[in-house]
């Protein structure tokens, strides 16, 4: 039986027993509430739950030991006795429990505390999953190609007939420099829109600006790898580098980084704007007492103050930008080079993980599986400048509590 | 202040009214204008961008929605549609649209017999090619649908050529037309003498948004039927499991969780997924969900539930905001009148919380519907031109979704795909919006300050 309809019974299962659990119930109370331990419907959900839980657990148990042992698809038949079986063996248990000293609601409030650790597992179970299955790629990559030619190797150029050079270097300096260049667009912008709308500006003109940049936080990233491709891209060509001889390609390096930065700019500007707001007022006034304007109050008391939350968003900002995606996918190109000219198209780990998983690919070459060492260095790499942010952001915040 | 007022302050400088501005006074206030004018010039930077990113976005991709059209009258020959005469649908399905062009080419030569005197060099060939190769599977849905109509003359709408259709849309010219192999000059001005008679249309094209994608040669033809469907599909899974999900884990987290290690980990764990890369969720649906488990490549299950994943950071974080927020005077009130904990939760934290969970849970879920970079990986980037079945079973069918359409598009080498992928992305935005509206109309309405 396919698992839908195995999951329907299920359901169908555990509305029968919440009805007949609620109708025992009532029939053992005899019409009175006071004689009962539990409420009667506490009754009916501990019979509808308990049915329930074991008939998924049943599901559950048996598929693990599935895809352990390797019993094929064909002896599904054992899977729906077992899950009906055991759904069906604690209908019957509970049913047969109902009595006026049984504590129905603690036993459901015990069942749905387990469904509660049960659901917020599953962030710890995704985190083990993505390590897990990277890791076990990418032991096998390093099985077919030595992981120092991968870390250190300054050549990227795969070749689906063997014999591939998968240097990561080119890809993690085109990483870099998309997101200096992002970051040189998105910091001073951002930091300055948030001075200003945090210290300047009046209620009126807030309420309007700062939503409106928020706005572009919310613009899904394919709109600015498309706004790259069609628009930037060519500006950028026409104007700045065929004229200085730079270079020819509409995807290039700046391309991206341009695109890029402007997604950063809410995100550093409304982490900042938090930050400088968490400055305490005292320190104004203190700066304004002693004749000090506006300005230099920013530069030499706010901005000192506020330092190290604004240094853990720009963190922040720079883990969004090496893990983007569709930007650099549609804006920097896929030719990896080790080049400091920004109208250069380059390429970044992300666009090359893309590459190399879309398409046909072959789960044993090394020319597939670098993308999983790919991806955990990426992840590697976001999760160490995530944690070094937060930790600021969080010591930051405590100076001022 | 005697003091001060007797000696004076210093004798290098010497004692000016206050509304005499001194040098370095103006220094500094020259330094405080400019100052602000730099704050004043990056929201402006930053609003300049939205304003040109929304409207090169709008300006590309608002012809998309409209669509040139030819007028034909097309004889349903008997003798090349039904050889028996006897209306048998079995027979007729196995129409193929190999023996209907022969009709279009009927009623195209006919055309170019009319108009080859106005236009000198016009072949056959070349009207021909005016008309969408999608026009040979429209007219034979039509014939398939009304069988009795065979062996009658009837007019048709075809879709233009994605070239002539561009020449209305300022992407083809004259000159353009000497350089391109699927386009003649002659061909755009029979063009301009068909508007004229009235026989080529421009008008708006619903097709757009419910046709499925058309291979490379009929830009003209391709639509977003199957994204839009299988994004659908997609918001269904991600809001039946990340919805009841996040809230539970948010409810153990924020009411009954011990202050221990495990609860430590799993609150960093949930900080710590909201920001990996999207794309680091594409490799984990693809080897656990795929590879591991064998789910069907490019299905929207195995994308609704990758971006589950990705949701419930988002969902989670929201939740706890939102059951933060209500005051602990109405939990307080709960217990001291003997209800249990769980009851407490349950019957009057997370109602009052619900405003605030459904606008998060929209959020989410309108972050999940721009996402394309997962989506990538596990394969939705096919060519789909089937819709999927009903659900469930639709779940496990083949499809794509709005923004790996786009990206799709962008990769096509017609520059017709570009417009048609700047009208995807009008249409992925109005999604939003709508979703973002209805967001702020719930916080707006329902929820409550204290």
């Amino acid at each position: 039986m396919p698992g839908q309809w195995l999951f329907l019974l299920l359901c169908v299962l555990a509305t029968a027993g919440y009805m007949i659990g609620h109708r025992k119930a009532v029939s053992v109370s005899g019409g009175s509430n006071r004689v009962m331990h539990s409420l009667m419907p506490y009754h009916g959900w501990n019979v509808a739950l308990a049915a329930f839980l074991s008939g998924i657990a049943a599901m559950v148990a048996w598929g693990a030991i599935r895809s352990i042992t390797g019993i094929p698809d064909g002896s599904n038949v054992i899977g729906t006795v077992l899950t009906l079986g055991a759904a069906g063996a604690a209908f019957w248990l509970s049913l047969q429990q109902i009595s006026r000293e049984f504590r129905a609601r603690n036993s459901v409030e015990t069942m749905v505390k387990g469904i509660l650790i049960l659901a917020s597992s599953i962030a710890i179970l995704t985190t083990v999953g993505i390590i897990l299955s990277m890791l076990f790629e990418t032991a096998n990559f390093f099985g077919q190609y030595s992981w120092t030619k991968f870390f250190f190797g300054i050549d990227w150029a795969p070749n689906f007939r063997g014999d591939s050079d998968l240097g990561m270097l080119p890809l993690l300096w085109g990483t870099l420099y998309v997101s200096f260049i992002a970051l040189l667009v998105a910091v001073p912008i951002g930091l300055f829109a948030a001075i200003y709308l945090s210290e300047y500006a009046g209620p009126k003109l807030r309420a309007v600006a700062k939503p409106l940049l928020e706005v572009l936080a919310g613009i899904p990233t394919i709109v600015y790898g498309l706004f790259a491709l069609i628009t930037v891209g060519p500006i950028l060509r026409d104007y700045f580098a065929q004229p200085m001889g730079l270079g020819e390609s509409g995807s290039s390096v700046m391309t991206a980084g341009v695109v890029m930065g402007i997604m950063l700019i809410p995100f550093v500007s409304s982490l900042s704007d938090d930050i400088i707001n968490a400055v305490p007022q005292s320190m104004r006034d203190g700066s304004f007492g002693l004749g000090a304007t506006h300005s230099e109050t920013v530069k030499q008391v706010i901005i000192p103050a506020a330092l190290p939350g604004i240094v853990g968003a720009i963190l922040l900002a720079a883990s969004r930008a090496i893990g983007e995606t569709m930007i650099v996918v549609m804006g920097a190109g896929a030719a990896a080079r080790l080049s400091l000219n920004p109208f250069e198209a380059m390429t970044t780990v992300t666009v090359k993980i893309v590459s190399q998983l879309t398409g046909d690919t072959d789960f044993a070459a090394p020319e597939t599986l670098v993308a999983f060492a790919l991806g955990i260095t990426l992840f590697v790499i976001t999760l160490g400048l995530n944690v070094l942010a937060l930790y600021i952001v969080r010591k930051y915040r405590e100076q001022y509590e | 202040m005697t003091d001060m007022t007797a000696s004076p302050a210093s004798p290098a400088r010497k004692a000016k009214s206050l509304y005499e501005i001194d040098a370095r006074t103006k220094r500094r206030n020259a330094a405080e204008t400019r100052f602000r004018l730099y704050g004043l010039a990056a929201i402006g930077t930053g609003l300049a961008a939205l304003v040109v990113l929304l409207i090169t976005i709008l300006g590309n991709g608002v012809p998309a929605f409209k669509q040139t059209y030819i007028a034909l009258d097309v004889e349903l020959l008997e003798s090349k549609l039904d050889k028996n005469g006897n209306r048998d649908p079995d027979d007729l399905a196995k129409i193929s649209t190999f023996s209907i062009a022969p009709l279009i080419k009927n009623a195209t030569t006919e055309l170019a017999t009319t108009m080859s005197a106005e236009v000198p060099g016009l072949t056959e060939k070349m009207v021909g090619d005016m008309i969408s190769k999608e026009a040979a599977g429209q007219l034979r849905r039509f014939i398939l649908n009304n069988p009795d109509l065979i062996g009658t003359t009837q007019s048709f709408s075809f879709l233009a050529n994605g070239r002539i259709d561009g020449y209305f849309k300022g992407r083809v010219s004259k000159e353009s037309a000497l350089l391109d192999g699927n386009v003649t000059p002659e061909q755009l001005a029979a063009a301009d003498i068909l508007v004229r008679k009235g026989i080529m249309k421009t008008q708006l094209n619903l097709a757009f948004l419910t046709s499925p994608d058309a291979s490379d040669q009929r830009p003209e033809a391709a639509g977003l039927g199957v994204s839009i469907l299988g994004s659908l599909y997609m918001m269904i899974i991600v809001l039946a499991l990340a919805l009841p999900i996040g809230v539970a884990a948010s409810i153990y987290l924020e009411e009954f969780a011990p202050q221990t290690w495990v609860t430590d980990l799993i609150e960093v764990n949930i900080s710590n997924l909201a920001a990996v890369p999207s794309i680091v969720f594409g490799i984990l649906g693809l080897a656990i969900f795929i590879n591991f488990a064998h789910l069907p490549q490019s299905a929207p299950i195995v994308g609704g539930l990758v971006l589950t994943l990705m949701t419930l950071p988002t969902i989670i974080i929201s939740t706890r905001a939102a059951l933060k927020a209500v005051p602990p005077s109405i939990k307080d009130a709960a217990l001291g009148i003997g209800a249990s904990k769980m009851q407490t939760v349950f019957h009057h934290v997370l109602p009052l919380a619900m405003p605030g969970i459904l606008t998060g849970a929209i959020i989410g879920l309108a972050q999940a519907l721009g996402e394309t970079a997962p989506l990538l990986l596990i394969g939705m980037v096919a060519f789909v031109r089937d819709f999927p079945a009903a659900p469930p079973e639709g779940f496990f069918d083949p499809a794509t979704a709005l923004p790996v359409q786009v990206y799709n598009w962008t990769q096509r080498s017609d520059p017709a795909f570009f417009e048609r992928a700047s009208g995807a992305i009008i249409v992925l935005l109005v999604f939003l919006v709508l979703m973002n509206t209805l967001a702020i109309i719930l916080r707006r309405r329902f929820e409550r300050r204290w």
